[in-house]
C-alpha cells in the first residue's frame, strides 16, 4: 500500500476514536481535559526518558498514562473541595506540571535529547515509515495497530456500558437515585479517556488528538439531541476531518495534523451557521403561520 | 554558597541594569494577569487565556510571512488580533448554540493553533524565511527578553491595571450578575468585550515572557489562590496581583541564579506553591481550619450528648447531687470510648460537671445547661409537628442534630411562636430549668 493509504487511515482512526469517546467530555463539560492532559504529560515523559535512559515506546507510554489519570484525578480531588471551580482546578493542575517536565528538561538538559515542543510527540506523516516487525516479518505501521486497537477498546467500552455512561452524562442525580455508582463511572471515563489521549498521542501528535477529542463531538452535538445519533455523528465528522484534511495538507503542502484541525473547524463552523439559520427560518415560518391564521398577510 | 548569596544579592539590589528590566517585567505582567484573571475566575472562564494563548499562533505565523523579519511589534500585534478573533469566536458559539464555554474554548483552541502549525509549516517548506527564533517566541524566556520590549509590556501592563482600577465597579457587577448590571443600565456587552480584549492584551503581552501554555496559569492560580482568603472582590483582585507579582520576582531570581533555567515554568511552580498554602491554611475556607472546625463541632456535640444524658437520669426526681461512675454514664449513650474521655474532660474544666474519683455528677450550671439541650430539642419536635405537621416518631432525629445549632435568640423565638408550651409531642415535660431565672 502507498505511504499516502496509510497516513490517511491513520487519521481516520484516530479521529473516530477521539470522536467518540471525546463527545462524552462535550455532554459533561470536560472538554478541556483532553488539551489539559496533552501539556500534563510532560514530566511522565521526561520521568520515563530518565529511568529508562531510552526513548522506548513503551515506558514513555506509561509515564504519560500515569500523568495523564492522575491529571482528572487531581482536577476532581480540588473540584471536590468545593472551594475552587472546575475550569480554574484543571487549569492550576495541569499547567503546574507542564511547568515541572520544563524545569526536569532544563536541569537534565545534557541528558536528554528532548526539546519541549517536539518532545510533543509523533508526526503522523512519518507513520508510514514506523512499521510493526513480528519475526521479520512487516505487518505495516505500528501506529495504525495502535489506534485500531484504541478504536476497537473505545467502541467495546462505550457498548457495552452504555446504559451506565449515558445516564451518568445526562443526570447524575438520576443515576445515583437507580444505584448507579456515578464516580466510579466518571473515573472509568476519564481514565479512557486519558489512555486513549496518549496512545494516540504517540502516533499522531497533540494537535490532531486534541481537536478530534472535542471538534467533531461538539459538530455532532449541534445536530442531535440523541446519544446514540451523536456518537454515530461524531465519528462521520471525523472520518470527514481526516480525509478532507490530508488533502487539504497536500494542497498547501503544510503540517496533515493541523490541516485536518482546521477542516474539523470549518465543518464545526458550517453546521452551526447551519443550524442557525435553519433556526431563524423555522422561526420565521412558525411567525408566518401564526399571522395567517390570525388574518394577517402583511406585516 | 557565596555564589548564591552574591547573585542574589546582585538580584535584588537591582544592580543590574538588565536586571532591572526583567524584575519590572515580570512583576508588572503577573500583577496584570493576576488582577484580570480574577474576573475571570469568577465568570468561570478561567482557561480562557489558555484558549487565546493558543489561538494566537496563526497570527503570529502571518504577521512573520508578512513582515518577513522577527519584528517584536509586527509579532505581537499579529498574536493580538489572532487572539482577539479566537476570543469573538469562543462569544460567537456559545451565544448561537447550545455548547457550553468549554467545547467553545477547546474548539477554537484547537482549530487556530491547527491554523497556525499549517501557517508555519507552510513558511518551513515554501523556505519563506527562517522562522528561528518564532519558538522562543511562543515558548517564553524572559531573560530574552530586551529594553524594547520590556518598556512596550510594561506601558500595556500599566494601562490594563489602570483600567481594572477604573472600572472595578463596573467589572464587578458583570462578574458577579450580569443581569443586574443590564437591567440597572450598564452596557454588559460592551463591558463584556473592553474585559476580553484587557486578557487579549494580557496574554499578547506575557507570550513571549511565560510562553503560550504557562501564560494560562498566570491568569486562573493567583486568582484562585487569592479567592480562598477573601469574600471581597476588591481584596481578592489586589491580592492576586501580589500573588502574581512576587511569583514574577521570584520566577526571575531563579532564573538569575540558574540562567540555563526557563523563567515561566519556574513562576508557575511559586504561584503554585502560593496556591497550594493558601488552599491548604487560608482561615476559614482552608481545609486545615475546616477539618479543626468540623473537630471542634463533634467535640461539642459529644459534651452537650453527655449532659443530655445524665440531666435526663436526675430528671425524674429533679435530683443530681448523686455521683455516677463513667460506666454508668457509658451505659446511657453510645459514645466512643476518646471522644467520652475528651467531653468529660472538657465539661469538667468547664465547671459544668464535678468529679469525684471516677464518678461526675452536674454542677449547678451543668443542670442548667444540660436543660437547655433538652429544651431546645423538645422544642423543636415540637415545632415540626405543629408547623410542618410531620407525625410524632419522624422528628427525633432532626430534632437531634439542630440542639447543638440552635441559637439562643432562636429558642425564644420558638418559644414565642409555641406559646411557651409544657410538653414536646411525646407528653414530656419541657425543662424551664435555668430560664426562670434569666427572665
Amino acid at each position: 500500500m502507498s505511504p499516502d493509504l496509510w497516513v490517511l487511515i491513520t487519521g481516520i482512526l484516530a479521529a473516530v476514536s477521539c470522536g467518540v469517546i471525546g463527545s462524552f467530555l462535550v455532554l459533561r463539560q470536560n472538554a478541556m481535559l483532553g488539551d489539559a492532559i496533552s501539556h500534563s504529560v510532560l514530566p511522565g515523559l521526561v520521568l520515563a526518558f530518565l529511568i529508562t535512559a531510552s526513548r522506548d515506546v513503551l515506558p514513555m507510554v506509561i509515564g504519560a498514562a500515569v500523568f495523564g489519570v492522575a491529571t482528572a484525578y487531581l482536577t476532581e480531588l480540588l473540584d471536590r473541595t468545593r472551594h475552587v471551580y472546575r475550569d480554574g482546578a484543571l487549569g492550576i493542575v495541569f499547567t503546574l506540571l507542564f511547568a515541572v517536565g520544563v524545569i526536569l528538561i532544563a536541569i537534565y538538559a545534557d541528558q536528554i535529547d528532548l526539546d519541549q515542543d517536539c518532545v510533543l510527540y509523533g508526526e503522523i506523516a512519518y507513520t508510514p515509515w514506523d512499521v510493526a516487525v513480528i519475526g521479520g516479518q512487516s505487518y505495516g505501521p505500528r501506529a495504525v495497530w495502535i489506534l485500531g486497537g484504541v478504536l476497537i477498546a473505545n467502541v467495546v467500552f462505550i457498548l457495552t456500558f452504555y446504559k451506565q455512561l449515558k445516564i451518568c452524562s445526562f443526570d447524575p442525580a438520576m443515576a445515583r437515585a437507580v444505584g448507579i455508582n456515578e464516580r466510579f463511572w466518571h473515573y472509568a471515563l476519564m481514565t479512557m479517556v486519558s489512555l486513549t489521549v496518549v496512545a494516540a498521542f504517540e502516533s499522531v501528535g497533540a494537535i490532531l488528538v486534541v481537536a478530534m477529542l472535542i471538534v467533531p463531538g461538539a459538530t455532532a452535538y449541534l445536530l442531535t439531541d440523541r446519544l446514540s445519533v451523536m456518537l454515530v455523528l461524531s465519528a462521520v465528522a471525523g472520518v470527514i476531518s481526516a480525509v478532507g484534511g490530508f488533502y487539504a495538507a497536500n494542497w498547501l503542502d503544510a503540517s496533515i495534523a493541523g490541516s485536518m484541525a482546521v477542516v474539523a473547524g470549518v465543518l464545526l463552523a458550517g453546521v452551526l451557521i447551519g443550524v442557525v439559520i435553519g433556526r431563524r427560518l423555522a422561526a420565521r415560518k412558525a411567525v408566518a403561520a401564526a399571522a395567517a391564521a390570525m388574518g394577517i398577510t402583511r406585516m | 554558597m557565596s555564589e548564591f548569596w552574591d547573585l542574589t544579592i546582585r538580584f535584588f539590589s537591582l544592580a543590574d541594569a538588565n536586571v532591572r528590566w526583567v524584575v519590572a517585567g515580570s512583576i508588572l505582567l503577573g500583577a496584570t494577569a493576576g488582577a484580570l484573571g480574577s474576573f475571570a475566575y469568577l465568570q468561570r472562564r478561567s482557561l480562557l487565556g489558555d484558549a487565546l494563548a493558543h489561538s494566537a499562533l496563526p497570527g503570529v505565523g502571518l504577521a512573520f510571512l508578512l513582515v518577513g523579519e522577527k519584528d517584536f511589534m509586527a509579532l505581537l500585534i499579529g498574536a493580538a488580533i489572532a487572539g482577539w478573533l479566537g476570543a469573538l469566536a469562543v462569544n460567537a458559539i456559545t451565544r448561537h448554540s447550545k455548547l457550553k464555554q468549554d467545547a467553545a474554548l477547546g474548539i477554537v483552541l484547537t482549530v487556530f493553533f491547527g491554523l497556525g502549525v499549517v501557517v508555519l509549516t507552510h513558511i518551513q517548506k515554501t523556505g519563506a524565511g527562517s522562522q528561528a527564533g518564532l519558538d522562543s517566541f511562543l515558548f517564553g524566556q524572559a531573560a530574552a527578553l530586551g529594553e524594547r520590549d520590556v518598556i512596550l509590556l510594561s506601558i500595556v501592563a500599566v494601562v490594563l491595571l489602570s483600567m481594572v482600577a477604573l472600572g472595578f465597579r463596573s467589572f464587578t457587577l458583570l462578574s458577579f450578575d450580569p443581569g443586574f448590571a443590564r437591567s440597572i443600565g450598564l452596557p454588559v456587552r460592551v463591558l463584556q468585550f473592553v474585559l476580553t480584549t484587557m486578557i487579549v492584551l494580557a496574554v499578547t503581552i506575557g507570550l513571549q515572557a511565560v510562553g503560550v501554555v504557562l501564560i494560562a496559569a498566570l491568569l486562573i492560580t493567583p486568582a484562585a489562590a487569592a479567592r480562598q482568603w477573601t469574600d471581597k472582590l476588591s481584596t481578592m483582585v489586589i491580592l492576586a496581583a501580589l500573588f502574581g507579582a512576587l511569583s514574577g520576582l521570584l520566577g526571575g531570581w531563579v532564573s538569575f541564579l540558574a540562567p540555563r533555567m526557563p523563567t515561566g515554568p519556574w513562576v508557575v511552580v511559586v504561584i503554585s506553591v502560593v496556591f497550594a498554602v493558601s488552599i491548604l491554611f487560608a482561615p476559614k475556607r482552608g481545609v486545615i481550619s475546616r477539618l479543626r472546625r468540623h473537630l471542634r463541632n463533634r467535640g461539642k456535640v459529644a459534651q452537650e450528648h453527655i449532659l443530655k444524658a445524665m440531666f435526663k437520669s436526675g430528671y425524674p426526681e429533679r435530683d443530681w447531687s448523686g455521683y455516677q461512675h463513667v460506666s454508668d454514664i457509658d451505659s446511657m449513650w453510645s459514645f466512643s470510648f476518646r471522644e467520652m474521655a475528651r467531653g468529660l474532660r472538657r465539661l469538667e474544666k468547664r465547671g459544668l460537671l464535678e468529679r469525684s474519683d471516677g464518678s461526675y455528677r452536674l454542677t449547678e450550671d451543668g443542670v442548667v445547661e444540660g436543660a437547655r439541650v433538652i429544651r431546645r430539642h423538645r422544642l423543636w419536635e415540637l415545632y415540626l409537628t405543629r408547623y410542618l405537621e410531620l407525625p410524632g416518631d419522624h422528628v427525633h432525629r432532626d430534632a437531634d442534630d439542630i440542639e447543638h445549632i440552635l441559637t439562643p435568640e432562636m429558642e425564644a423565638q420558638l418559644e414565642e411562636l409555641l406559646e411557651h408550651p409544657e410538653y414536646d409531642p411525646h407528653h414530656q415535660e419541657i425543662p424551664r430549668i435555668g430560664r426562670e431565672a434569666s427572665q
